[in-house]
């Protein structure tokens, strides 16, 4: 259990009587790249907002190296209208915010690009690195943490050099080429030194070239850091390829799981994507 | 532009500054328009800055200045007015006791009057930075005319002298004293802004979401970003306390904050040079420039028409309206001042003809 990573438990999200996320249990094992895949509209982002601490769950649990990050059970209006399974197995309530989620080692992307978009290039993966910081706001101001500041930037640099985005990097941010702003977005995320890498649709809006340099960029950075992904996708052959595990959710729901060769062949995956033909 | 020559013009520019406010302070009469312009105009710059601060670098909408500024200014005035005018200043209701013979110097009365304006900022900063844009806006506006209305009130009439106001409120002995905290606490946000947590405000203005992600803490940096704005807005009403020379509930009315408001939309929104610019601008044209609008004006026999007391300000809000209009972003956006940025625009200026017939996607550049 305890080179899982990540473990989720029966994490279930409910807005008002609408189940966006039911039951939902998943492993992540250490150094591994594991999807979520599965049609519109099935979940896979509410997942994800639930483990970063951007919803609270309405039941369920989530594990991070051992550690319990978010917990929650029914209460207030929800307990009434809970829909879900397990109501009554977690009693307690840890729900942090999305930041103190990332200060444990859990940096994500987003699915629609989402950098900042006053700062370059540079500044973007600098402020990434503000978290980690040794410093307080007097220090800083008055220049206290020099030192600091440089290994942040060196740090910096040598990200930005290792992505390829050096040359970029006095460039806003948002005139970058879409793919050059995923990377970015990657990039920015590491800087934030994680252990586990949440990407959320990082192949989105590209071409089946870019598609295949994501998935070598996607191994590269897991050995080059020693990280962990966890990877939201619509491209198959992407996830086919890169995926060591793969979980499929359909209305909320886990439908499949597997390696990427059973998940492929399994009917109701197949169901889910293209449709059933219904017999009367 | 190579790096010495922009050392270079830097401190041309800087000395030609500092000669402009020695020449007002030496050779202009204390009577003079430009002398006044540039006191104020430094005052309200200081002001303007830090507002900055919280709504164009940290993205918080807030329009508590002028509650900071009370807040600021009474706290000086009552710290500062010199024990012996204190039974004149208090004559209708009496001096409290303990503070009938208390007196600071200066400097200290003005870094308390911050640290007070920091204070009320941290307390109602807690539950208010949580609500967004507009609520945010209305919340702290309840709260300027709050902190107004009770500096008035009677029971604080032995330490406020109620309705009635402060007056005698002592200055620097020198003209120069308002530049060198004004200009010192605008250096000090500067440094902030260019520093880790500037860089982190700007990251929630950008993208909230995406600073939360990134493990920027936003509760925490959003009260950072307000109190240092009320910190220095409450100096700022120090100093405006000190101009004056005296205060009342009524120098500070929401008309004030519109009025910083106006100058930090029109130097544009995140940029603290601009900031500057149009609060000098904004107040000359207020005080100075449009003054001759207020007089009646005779050509020949022709008297003419509309030119009486209060016209100036009609005219200053249809140049501001049509200010806003034409530059959507302020005089600078969310740029700063650059010398590259001068040097691209004489260049453009010089080879616009040339470039016409040529001109492409270029022109950002």
């Amino acid at each position: 259990m305890s080179e899982n990573v990540l473990h989720v438990e029966n994490i279930t999200m409910q807005f008002g009587g609408v189940v966006a996320v039911n039951n939902l249990s998943i492993d992540i094992p250490e150094g591994k790249i594991v999807a979520l895949i599965g049609p519109n509209g099935a979940g896979k982002t509410t997942a994800f907002n639930c483990i970063t601490g951007v919803y609270e769950p309405t039941n369920g649990k989530v594990e991070f190296m051992g550690k319990t990050i978010v917990e929650n059970y029914p209460r207030g209006k929800m307990k009434k209208t809970y829909a879900g399974e397990n109501q009554g197995l977690y009693t307690h309530v840890v729900s942090p915010t999305p930041d103190k989620i990332t200060k444990l080692g859990i940096a994500r992307t987003f699915q629609n690009i989402r950098l900042w978009s006053s700062m370059t290039v540079f500044e973007n993966v600098l402020t990434a690195k503000h978290m980690r910081a040794k410093q307080n706001v007097f220090s800083s101001t008055f220049r206290g943490n020099a030192k600091e500041e440089k290994r942040m930037r060196e740090e910096t640099m040598t990200l930005l050099v290792e992505q390829g985005l050096d040359k970029y990097k006095d460039e806003r941010a948002t005139s970058l080429p879409y793919g050059l702003q995923r990377r970015l977005e990657i990039a920015r995320a590491l800087a934030t030194n994680p252990k586990l890498l949440l990407l959320d649709e990082p192949a989105a809006g590209m071409n089946p070239q870019e598609t295949q340099e994501l998935a070598r960029f996607i191994h590269e950075i897991r050995d080059k850091y020693g990280l962990t992904i966890f990877l939201i996708e619509h491209h198959m052959d992407l996830v086919m390829r890169i995926s060591d595990y793969i979980y499929v959710i359909d209305f909320g729901s886990e439908i499949a799981q597997g390696v990427p060769k059973d998940v492929q062949n399994n009917q109701r995956v197949i169901d889910a994507y293209l449709g059933v033909v219904e017999d009367e | 532009m190579r790096k010495k020559t922009k050392i270079i013009c830097s401190v041309i520019g800087l000395l030609a500054i500092a000669g402009i406010i020695i020449y007002a302070g030496e050779a202009l009469p204390t009577s003079s328009m430009f002398r006044t312009v540039l006191q104020l105009g430094v005052i309200y710059a200081l002001i303007a800055v830090s507002m900055n601060l919280c709504n164009g670098f940290t993205g918080l909408f807030s329009l508590g200045q002028a509650g900071f500024m009370t807040l600021g200014a009474y706290t000086y005035a009552i710290l500062t007015i010199p024990v012996s005018a204190r039974p004149g200043v208090y004559y209708l209701y009496g001096v409290a006791d303990w503070l009938a013979n208390l007196q600071l110097p200066i400097p200290v009365a003005l870094l308390v009057a911050g640290l007070v304006g920091a204070l009320f900022a941290a307390i109602i900063g807690a539950p208010v930075l949580k609500l967004k844009s507009d609520y945010l806006a209305i919340a702290t506006l309840g709260f300027a005319e709050v902190v107004r209305i009770v500096t008035a009130s009677s029971p604080l009439n032995r330490v406020t002298n109620g309705s009635m106001g402060l007056t005698k409120i002592p200055g620097f002995s020198s003209y120069y004293g308002i530049f060198i905290v004004a200009i010192v606490c605008i250096v000090i946000i500067i440094l902030l802004l260019n520093s880790s947590y500037g860089r982190a405000f700007k990251a929630i203005r950008d993208d909230e979401v995406a600073a939360e992600a990134m493990g920027i803490n936003l509760s925490k940096h959003k009260q950072i970003s307000f109190i240092i704005s009320s910190f220095f807005a409450a100096i700022g009403g120090a100093l405006m306390a000190m101009y004056l020379g005296a205060v009342s509930a009524t120098t500070f009315t929401i008309a004030v904050t519109y009025f910083i408001l106006l100058i930090v939309v029109i130097g544009g929104m995140g940029s603290v040079t601009g900031s500057i610019i149009s609060a000098f601008l904004v107040i000359a044209c207020r005080e100075w420039w449009l003054r001759f609008l207020d007089q009646p004006m005779m050509i020949g026999t022709f008297t003419v028409p509309l030119l009486k007391t209060g016209f100036r300000m009609v005219v200053f809000s249809v140049i501001l309206m049509i200010v806003v209009l034409f530059f959507r972003t302020g005089i600078m956006g969310d740029k700063e001042f650059s010398w590259d940025a001068i040097a691209n625009f004489f260049r453009n200026l010089f080879h616009r003809k040339k470039a016409t017939p040529a001109k492409g996607g270029a022109d950002d550049e």
